[in-house]
């Protein structure tokens, strides 16, 4: 079989193209920009709704909007997620309402980053983040606690336990009515 | 559930009523309610305040069905409710699932119970298995009209606590009335009630009389939404994220059926099971609430051995084994004291090892005053036999209670009486020093009795008109009548005279299943009598040893005086508190005289820190295991957790018996089980009877009577403090002369000691003074007296 094809002639084309031809891609791509990112000595910023690192986000007064329902545990596919809720009561309180977050964990090694759970949060105290950079040295690492996902206190803002600040009750903080005064947590939520 | 509303079991083989319900033919017996006649062709019709053993009462109008023909050839101009009716021959019903007026109606009550119902399901911890929110999504409207047009819901102040462990939140309540009713046909505590009317009705309680019911934990079970909520389980999981294990309540003697809801090996809370031949849907407080125990900080975890210094050190499994074996191979004699709380399986592993192992039949589970009477008793009148049942109790004619207070002592037999008396089928008579609030709420009748003339009150009975003891009666004996001379003897004889059935009612769940097990210096297991020749040879043929001890042993008094008397060396001592003994000041310096002693015990105890070795148990909730009820009925069940370092008391014994040189034969639960089956039952002679002669035995003084109330100092309630305090108030029940003699606070002196708690008037002798056994302190039997003793009172403040 292969002698009878090496025994027909050769072209032209076949001859002195073809095997330059390979290199034309080589060639024009020799005076094309760069696409190359040069990670991790520069870092380029994600798509705006790329799905990150979680972050349990806060009130304008720094109280926590977590009510550790646990709904974002039952969506999850993976199971990553564990909560344990606890009672706020009157000398401390974590969050507006009866209901808040005491443990809350989140097994990155397990997580698959689907955003289900951010869906299912009724306070929208889960969002995700952009961050994408989730590696670590050991297994315990990459179980983040509450304190870990926990938004930063931004300026204004309050270490819980506190009291509530903006509203009598929770109904005032979940119908916005603090909002007329102050424009609050949006840019916390959108921008990250 | 079955089609029967309860008492119509009988009529429904032979009265069948002939209906169509979707234009399916069925035949369901005459009085079924329609609600469940549609089950039987599979339909589930939406409900909220039906209940299958409640009274039908229509409150929450969810069932409404459309009835085209009410069997008389008219139909029903509206939609009825398909709770409250009962089927009628050819009746025609159409369900949500074939009439669109059905369904229509049904969407709409379902806004109507949306209208004020808060939005709050992710903080309810009814959320997720909550019947509103999964009737809402199947028979209710994605939209309510009432926000869409900017309505306001009627809101309340969030939960308020209607007892320490019951939590009310009464904007999510929908009014099904089921907590209310609970409470007044079943537990007999009407303390809850439906206050005010239209949007601002609502669940309450008289400000000054607290939800303070024994049974106030089934409201919370079976209430349809979030409105009452337990203190105990607030906000602690969710239910999807729990593993549900059926087991057996572990508390008294009644083997109620409880389901285990943990996480991540952690018990969160525990429910009530579904069994209608034993407690129906419902269980005690205790059985529900009081699970802390087995998480305690004082918990053993690991074997400790006595060092040479005299404190306790942590040992391997094996050098105790081996340590404990030495100890007891020295000591000489050796008695075994296992406690009420064993399972079947692990009192077998005690009868076996005390016989085989120790060669001694020094046994006894019985950790209270007990007398030699009650030793004979449970040897030829209990073990074995099936002396009564639930259902006995509820078609009996008569119930007599002698030394046994069924609401404190066995709360599912309390509330199959009041079932039963309900009905008026039932008569309660109970023997006691006074008329309790339990015997009230059954309606009972009191034959008041000092104690110690228990026996007398008991033979009265006979020939007594007014009482009419017959075969077709119950006579329940409680624990407690040990102390009473004679009393159990005079019950066999009324029972053997009248034909009576009777029935023994210990007050712990292991207590049964140890007499059956043979955990008892007369009885070997299976009922085989000690003094029966034939019936050693059967069991050491079983065993495969060439002989058992032959003389009968002593019992638990007698050990503690022979250990004091320096003729016995050796202790195996269980899950036994002094404090519940007869004489725990004895016990105590038992403790200490003995050479050597072997603890085997779930947390640290009085025991545990005077013994040699110490031995960490499982608790029930990490082994399988077996329960006896009083009626004698196996409840057996599986681990919940599945814990490697728990052992099981049997597994312990065997490997001291194998460095004893001897093996039990079995080292776990299922072969020690198939060992007790390949053993089965004594099927020759019984123990013969010895009964002793009734005689009054009450002093002329004032005389002692206690027992212990269901919610109590007891160890297995540690740690649930919202449980405790609901429990009821330690007073000095006395009489209206001593009372206004003494005054609002009373000093109880008894050879022990005196306690000084508040007096309440009840209907008592003035010679007879009651009190709680374990409410305050160390308990009466460590700081007073025994029951039945004489003891003087005074005026605390004089």
């Amino acid at each position: 079989m292969a002698d009878r094809h090496s025994d027909q002639p050769r072209s032209f084309k076949e001859q002195f193209i073809d095997p330059v031809a390979g290199f034309g891609v080589t060639f024009r791509t020799m005076f094309k920009k760069v696409v190359t990112e040069q990670y991790p000595f520069e870092k380029l910023p994600t798509a705006p709704r790329f799905h990150g690192r979680h972050q349990l986000n806060r009130w304008p007064d720094g109280l926590e909007k977590c009510i550790g329902c646990e709904l974002c545990a039952w969506a999850c596919p993976a199971d990553a997620i564990y909560v344990e809720g606890a009672s706020n009561t009157d000398e401390e309180r974590f969050s507006p309402g009866e209901r808040y977050g005491r443990v809350y964990q989140i097994n990155y090694l397990r997580c698959i980053l689907c955003g289900l759970c951010i869906e299912a949060c009724p306070t929208r105290a889960l969002t995700m983040t952009n961050e994408y950079e989730l590696a670590d040295s050991s297994r315990a690492d990459l179980i983040y606690e509450k304190s870990d996902l926990l938004a930063p206190l931004l300026p204004g803002m309050e270490q819980p336990p506190h009291p509530m600040r903006l509203g009598d009750d929770e109904g005032a903080y979940y119908r916005g009515d603090y909002r007329s005064g102050q424009e609050g947590s949006q840019r916390q939520e959108a921008g990250q | 559930m079955t089609v029967s509303t309860g008492s119509t079991t009988e009529a429904a083989t032979t009265d069948l009523v002939n209906l169509t319900i979707d234009g399916i033919a069925v035949s369901v017996p005459k009085d079924t309610l329609l609600i469940r006649a549609a089950e039987q062709v599979g339909v589930q019709i939406p409900r909220f305040c039906d209940h299958p053993l409640l009274a039908p009462v229509g409150a929450c109008r969810q069932c409404l069905v459309d009835i085209p023909d009410a069997g008389n050839g008219r139909p029903f101009p509206k939609p009825q409710a398909s709770c409250t009716l009962p089927v009628a021959e050819g009746m025609v019903v159409n369900t949500q699932a074939t009439s669109p007026v059905a369904d229509k109606a049904q969407q709409g009550i379902m806004e109507f119970l949306l209208i004020n119902h808060p939005l709050d399901c992710p903080v309810c911890d009814k959320g997720g298995e909550c019947p509103l929110q999964n009737q809402a999504m199947s028979n209710g409207r994605g939209e309510s009209r009432f926000s869409a047009t900017g309505g306001v819901k009627r809101t309340f102040p969030k939960p308020i606590s209607i007892s320490a462990q019951v939590l009310l939140d009464r904007e999510r309540c929908v009014l099904c009335a089921r907590c209310t009713r609970f409470s007044e046909e079943i537990a007999g505590d009407p303390f809850i009630a439906l206050l005010e009317r239209g949007a601002l009705q609502q669940v309450g309680i008289y400000e000054k009389e607290p939800f303070e019911s024994y049974f106030s934990g089934n409201t919370i079970q079976i209430c349809p939404v979030g409105a009452l909520t337990s203190a105990e389980y607030r906000f602690r999981s969710r239910p999807f994220d729990l593993v549900s294990s059926p087991s057996v309540a572990e508390h008294d003697a009644c083997g109620s059926a409880i389901r285990v809801d943990h996480r991540r090996g952690k018990v969160m809370r525990r429910l009530s099971g579904n069994d209608p031949e034993v407690n129906e849907e419902w269980i005690t407080d205790k059985d529900r609430f009081a699970f802390h125990y087995a998480d305690a900080a004082d918990r053993l975890t690991y074997p400790q051995v006595r060092d040479d210094d005299g404190s306790l050190r942590p040992a391997s499994w094996p050098e105790a084994f081996a340590v404990a074996a030495r100890g007891l191979a020295e000591a000489g004699a050796s008695a075994v004291l296992t406690g009420g709380r064993v399972t079947a399986e692990d009192a077998f592993a005690y009868s076996k090892f005390a016989r085989v192992a120790l060669g001694t039949n020094d046994i006894d589970f019985r950790a209270r005053p007990l007398s030699a009477e009650e030793t004979s008793f449970l040897a030829s009148e209990v073990v074995l036999r099936q002396g009564a049942t639930y259902s006995d109790l509820e078609s009996a004619a008569t119930v007599v209670l002698a030394g046994l207070e069924p609401e404190d002592e066995a709360g599912a037999i309390f509330l199959r009486l009041r079932k039963a008396t309900r009905a008026s089928r039932t008569r309660v008579i109970s023997i006691a020093p006074f008329e309790s609030r339990g015997l009230q709420k059954l309606g009972g009748q009191l034959i008041a009795t000092k104690p110690g003339r228990e026996a007398l009150a008991l033979q009265d009975l006979l020939g007594h008109g007014d009482y009419g003891i017959d075969s077709s009666s119950v006579i329940l004996v409680g624990e407690r009548l040990a102390t009473a001379p004679g009393a159990l003897s005079a019950a066999v004889e009324v029972a053997r005279k009248s034909g009576a059935k009777l029935a023994w009612v210990p007050r712990r769940a292991g207590d049964r299943g140890a007499v059956e097990a043979g955990c008892l210096p007369n009885l070997l297991p299976g009922g085989r009598p000690v003094a029966d020749a034939a019936a050693r040879v059967d069991a050491a043929t079983t065993w495969g040893v060439s002989g058992l001890p032959e003389t009968a042993g002593r019992d638990a008094d007698q050990i503690v005086a022979a250990v004091n008397a320096g003729q016995v060396g050796g202790l195996v001592v269980g899950g036994v508190d002094p404090d519940d003994t007869a004489d725990p000041a004895a016990f105590r310096a038992a403790l200490d005289r003995a050479s050597f002693v072997v603890a085997l015990e779930l947390r640290e105890s009085d025991v545990t820190r005077v013994a040699d070795v110490v031995f960490p148990v499982a608790p029930v909730s990490d082994k399988a295991g077996t329960f006896v009820t009083w009626e004698g009925r196996p409840r057996p069940f599986e681990a919940v957790l599945s814990v490697p370092s728990s052992l099981p008391d049997l597994r312990i014994l065997a490997g001291i018996a194998e460095e004893l040189g001897t093996s039990l034969g079995f080292r776990t639960v299922a072969e020690a089980r198939a060992q007790m089956e390949e053993m089965g039952p004594w099927d020759g002679e019984r123990a013969a009877p010895e009964p002793v002669q009734a005689h009054d035995v009450s002093d002329p003084g004032v005389t002692l009577a206690t027992w212990k109330q269901m919610l109590d100092n007891g160890r297995m309630q540690d740690g649930d403090d919202n449980l405790r305090a609901t429990a009821r108030v330690a007073v000095a029940r006395v009489s209206a002369n001593v009372y206004d003699a003494l005054g609002p606070s009373i000093t109880v002196t008894g050879e022990r000691g005196s306690v000084t708690v508040p007096a309440a008037i009840a209907e008592i002798a003035d010679d007879v003074v009651w009190l709680p056994a374990n409410s305050s302190g160390r308990g009466l039997l460590a700081e007073v007296g025994l029951p039945g003793s004489t003891v003087t009172l005074k005026g605390a403040d004089e």
